[in-house]
């Protein structure tokens, strides 16, 4: 029990990032996942291009030019002196922005492909019906994508709580702030505290293994209610 | 005062053949698109809508919706739009489709609130099904549905794109009623895109002959049925000619009832239709003959009194379509080219025309 009041810190504050980032991220990836459904532009491909580069990057060449960015020299460092602090890096709110660049594949490509399945003339049924783009898109299109919407919320959420290298990077491993589940258990083994270790490392495996299942249940269920 | 119209060119490529079409139809009745697959109806179609945009010009009433300058958007054109497939939203009930149309309409331009849902969901009887999921439907219920729903968003015009082609004869004949009763109950003009030269004599007040992206013909139907017979686009065994008449009497017995075509009366298969009625019925020109006798002792009952108007000779086909005229009205026989010089008909020449079968078309 000592063990579980002292790494409650860290799971709430895990667990946080992936709200706080999932929320953010719906907000954002999901007018993207619109467009890139739905736009013809040629432009179209190489933005998808860059929004799936997380996937591949090392997260710590990812994490080396987020930390530029969100240092004193760059855009972070200028939004920070807002309200009188130096720097985005080191942060939480450096984490979250740090999480949505490194999850944002993760939410654009479901919804995309759900986005995707609506069919044209579907579209065009609500253009004669007097409904606007931005009707469409809120009345239409989220209703209709809903599953694919949940999903890409679900691996945003789970891909956040999994992650490690770029957290490293940007965020160091300040208790109570940036200290999060991952680095904690980097931390764990590096001094040989097993227990701990263990709570965190197989408390993750379970829930990666529930996450998974859910996303492919819901993939099943998408399929079945199309056909 | 001249009615509203509806005045349309458009040009430009689709595909792979080009439209120019170039058209004044008044905002009244039904008018159909008609011609063969593929002739570019349903572009047309899509162009008064918006969802398709092509070069040209497009003015409703005393609103513009394309010049050179400007192209108004689908969602703020006052139109309803019923397309093939019926494009119910999978997502809502059948209320909730119904709804959503009444969202937007008093944005759109020359919205004028008339039409109730209680009355359109009675006209179409749809009170049974307000509850059920669109994937629930039968095709025919779904195209009542969605008839539906483009009432209720309030249109100007309603545009109408072969909402018949994809079901059955059952589920046509099912729907064909309600769509007749629309345009006289509700007032709101229809331009209906169809092949199926049935289904526009049965619907139509005139037509817009369309080929090859371009109007070829336009007229009242009584003349176009007429002249659709001398087009490519029709089979040959369907040319017709669209006779109007009254309900004169009904036969019980027999199941039969005698039409008033006044000059004239024609016996059809009962018609479920009160006496004084306005009908048309349809006679096809191979269900036509002509003899110069009023012949006795012959089981064909309707006979009529003609005047040969014109004589077509096919020669291709080996027979000749003889125009004759009865009363104000003009009927079709298609005899052989054998007749034809045996009988050595003549313009202006008295006949009888022996009728063996007529189709009824509704109204």
């Amino acid at each position: 029990m000592d063990h579980l009041s002292e790494l409650w810190p860290v799971i709430a504050l895990t667990l946080r990032l992936a709200l706080v980032t999932t929320i953010f991220l719906l907000v954002v990836g999901t007018p993207i996942a619109w467009a890139l459904a739905r736009c013809q532009s040629r432009w179209k491909e190489p933005l998808a291009a860059i929004i799936a580069m997380p996937l591949v990057l090392p997260p710590t060449a990812l994490g080396f030019y987020l930390l530029l960015a969100l240092g004193p020299d760059g855009p972070g460092g200028w939004i920070a002196e807002l309200w009188g602090a130096r720097s985005l890096a080191f942060t939480f709110a450096g984490l979250v922005i740090g999480s949505m660049v490194y999850s944002l594949p993760f939410v654009v490509q479901p919804i995309r492909n759900a986005f995707e399945t609506i069919r044209e003339p579907t579209l065009e049924a609500a253009r004669t019906l007097g409904a606007s783009p931005i009707d469409i898109f809120f009345r239409l299109a989220l209703p209709l994508a809903k599953r694919g919407i949940l999903t890409g919320a679900i691996l945003a959420f789970a891909h956040t709580v999994g992650e490690f290298g770029v957290i490293l990077m940007i965020g160091g491993d300040i208790p109570g702030e940036t200290r999060v589940a991952s680095v904690a258990l980097y931390d764990f083994v590096e001094t040989l505290e097993w227990g701990k270790a263990h709570i965190l490392a197989a408390g993750m495996i379970i829930f990666a293994f529930l996450v998974v299942l859910t996303a492919l249940l819901l993939g099943n269920s998408q399929r079945e209610s199309i056909n | 005062m001249k009615p509203d119209c509806i005045t349309a060119h458009f040009k430009g490529l689709v595909g792979t053949f080009y439209v120019d079409a170039k058209f004044e139809i008044p905002l009244l009745g039904v008018t159909a698109l008609f011609g063969p697959s593929g002739s570019g109806k349903t572009t047309i179609l899509r162009c008064i809508a918006g969802l398709t945009r092509l070069q040209g010009e497009l003015k409703v009433g005393s609103w513009t919706w394309q010049d050179s300058k400007q192209f108004t958007p689908t969602h703020l054109r006052s139109i309803g739009y019923a397309f093939q497939h019926a494009e119910l939203f999978p997502h809502l009930t059948v209320a909730g489709n119904l709804a959503f149309a009444g969202k937007y309409s008093d944005r759109r331009q020359g919205h004028r609130l008339r039409i109730n849902s209680a009355d359109i969901v009675a006209l179409l009887g749809l009170e049974p099904l307000l509850n059920r999921q669109p994937n629930k439907l039968s095709g025919g219920e779904r195209q009542r549905v969605s008839i539906a729903r483009a009432l209720l968003s309030q249109p100007r015009i309603l545009l109408m794109d072969e909402p018949l082609a994809s079901l059955d004869q059952a589920a046509k004949e099912e729907i064909l009623p309600y769509i007749e009763s629309l345009n006289r109950t509700s007032g709101i003009p229809v331009i209906y895109v169809s092949h199926d030269i049935g289904e526009v004599a049965r619907l139509a007040d005139r037509v817009l002959q369309i080929s090859e992206g371009q109007v070829v013909g336009m007229g009242p139907i009584g003349e176009m049925i007429e002249r659709l017979g001398l087009d490519a686009g029709v089979p040959a065994f369907e040319e017709s000619a669209l006779l109007k008449g009254r309900i004169a009497s009904h036969d019980q017995t027999n199941r039969i009832t005698q039409i008033d075509l006044s000059p004239g009366e024609l016996a059809a298969p009962n018609i479920n239709l009160p006496v004084g009625q306005e009908v048309r019925v349809r006679v096809r020109a191979r269900d036509v003959a002509v003899a110069l006798e009023r012949p006795r002792a012959i089981s064909i009952r309707n006979i009529l009194s003609a005047t040969v108007a014109e004589c077509v000779a096919q020669e291709n086909m080996g027979s000749a379509d003889i125009i004759l005229d009865i009363g104000d009205q003009r009927l079709r026989a298609r005899i052989t080219l054998a007749s034809l010089s045996d009988l050595n008909l003549q313009p202006g020449q008295q006949v009888y025309a022996l009728i063996k079968s007529v189709t009824f078309d509704g109204r």
